[in-house]
């Protein structure tokens, strides 16, 4: 979200302690005085996570506190991954795979590069999910392992780091 | 110190080689294999030997088995290095439990007895004041279990990744690198012998899946059967896949995993970043653990072959001899 501050000492922390306040989690502050705005005024770049319910009630209390919220851009599903599937994926109802992850609420296919080489043979997909959080895309890609399992699809799930 | 080797395949003759006119504190005293062997109190020469197996297919006298060895035999220390039997590590087992029992040393490269019955067997070693010596189970040359308990010591592991089977990357490698299919590629590492004629064991993840029960089993604490990992093979990975990993800078590899907080043990084949350390070319291993003081650290090396395996072997005699060599 982006905000309008008064350009006095203190503005800035006033700001973002209703946002800890309320659950939120700072991801990036971008802080820049423009030479061009009004004398008063500064505005602040701010990136957080946040549930969606709660967005009301922090900006009612950043009005509050005098601080304007110029503008608020929403990415619900921040958590991406890819995974491989092999196997009979068309004959076995790729739309429907699809369907069980979009279905959730909390999570949704964004990507499908498949690879047929010849009929009756195993094809290769790269599937990319978006997902909330982490915790939603653990639920997402174990939904996708359950899928998989029945219909006889091989998942090859990545090694994110080490740890 | 006087060594008994049972088992003459790749490891034993290896061993054997190693025995060859080193000035080492070790003499040969017995060698068994699947149908003969061989005694001599004073010393056998292990060129003598090698030579005998080369050209009769025999180590020794036919009708002489292990049972002789383990009554009649003059030995400080025995080398079992008979295949694996990863179902009840029999007869390996037994042959182990007997000698320990007896109050002699034991090191050995075969998974299955450490893989099904090490709590067993440590504990009857520690009772007999002796030592079991398993460095060569898991990934040959490479010292991931005297580095991971001795190098490593006091460190908590929160997480363990491994390539563990030369096999399973050798085909994986050459399905990346010659967009060869995974029958061929599979063919190619026979023709070389780094397949066995039935790969079942290595492509299907079993190997890895007991070298994970071994290393959770005596360096983190865990207590966990063959039965308690969850495993997928390389067995249905297709060229198609590889290339899409390799479209996004990743490639594939079988991994076995064990993250001990959470009891997760598992072998499957994982997309992998080509820059991680773990993503060794061929038939090379490499283990990467991350622990809560050291952080990271990976080891690479050779898994298999003769000369590797045998190296393991040699540094558990030399930690024995360190240790009860003297005055015995």
């Amino acid at each position: 979200m982006k905000l309008e501050l008064k350009d006095t000492p203190g503005q800035l922390l006033a700001a973002l302690k209703p946002i800890s306040d309320i659950g939120g989690n700072i991801i990036t502050i971008i802080h820049q005085r423009d030479p061009n705005s009004s004398e008063n005024t500064l505005t602040v770049d701010v990136v957080l996570e946040l549930a969606e319910t709660k967005l009301d009630t922090l900006i009612t209390t950043l009005r509050e506190r005098g601080c304007g919220v110029v503008r608020i851009g929403k990415e619900r599903l921040l958590q991406k991954q890819s995974l491989i599937m092999i196997g009979h994926l068309m004959h076995t109802d790729i739309s429907d795979t699809v369907d069980q992850i979009d279905r959730t609420g909390y999570a949704e296919v964004s990507e499908l590069h498949m690879v047929m080489p010849a009929i009756n043979e195993p094809s290769t997909a790269k599937i990319t999910i978006r997902a909330v959080c982490p915790e939603d895309m653990r639920r997402a890609v174990s939904i996708l392992h359950d899928v998989s399992k029945k219909k006889d699809i091989l998942v090859l799930e990545p090694l994110e780091g080490v740890e | 110190m006087r060594v008994a080797i049972i088992g003459f395949g790749a490891v034993g003759r290896g061993v054997a080689q190693v025995l060859v006119g080193s000035d080492s504190d070790f003499t040969l005293t017995a060698v068994a294999d699947s149908r003969s062997a061989c005694m001599d109190e004073n010393g056998l020469n292990p060129a003598e030997v090698l030579r005998r197996k080369e050209t009769t297919g025999l180590c020794g006298t036919e009708g002489l088995g292990i049972s002789d060895i383990l009554r009649f035999g003059e030995f400080d220390i025995l080398i079992e290095v008979s295949p694996t039997n990863a179902d009840g590590g029999e007869p390996a087992l037994s042959t182990i439990r007997t000698v320990l029992g007896m109050g002699r040393h034991v090191v050995t490269s075969n998974k299955g007895p450490i893989a099904c019955a090490f709590t067993e067997l440590k504990a009857l070693a520690d009772q007999k004041g002796v030592i079991l010596g398993y460095e060569a189970t898991v990934a040959g040359a490479v010292p991931v279990m005297n580095g991971l308990r001795h190098g490593l010591a006091g460190n908590r592991i929160r997480s363990l990744h491994g390539i563990l089977n030369g096999t399973c990357n050798y085909i994986l490698t050459r399905m990346r690198d010659e967009g060869l299919t995974y029958h061929q590629a599979l063919q190619e590492a026979r023709d070389l012998g780094y397949a066995e004629a039935d790969p079942t064991y290595d492509v299907k993840g079993i190997d890895t899946a007991i070298k994970l029960v071994i290393m959770a089993n005596t360096l983190l604490g865990m207590n966990i059967a063959l039965s308690d990992v969850e495993i997928t093979g390389i067995d249905q990975i297709t060229v198609e896949a590889l290339n899409l990993a390799e479209s996004e800078g990743s490639t594939i590899r079988l991994i076995g995993e064990i993250i001990p907080e959470k009891h997760q043990v598992r072998v499957s084949p994982r997309v992998i970043s080509l820059d991680h350390p773990l993503v060794v070319d061929g038939t090379l291993n490499a283990i990467s653990v991350c622990c809560d003081l050291a952080g990271h650290v990976t080891f690479i090396g050779r898994g298999a072959g003769s000369l590797p395996t045998a190296s393991a072997i040699l540094a558990d005699l030399n930690s024995i001899r360190d240790c009860h060599g003297r005055g015995t």
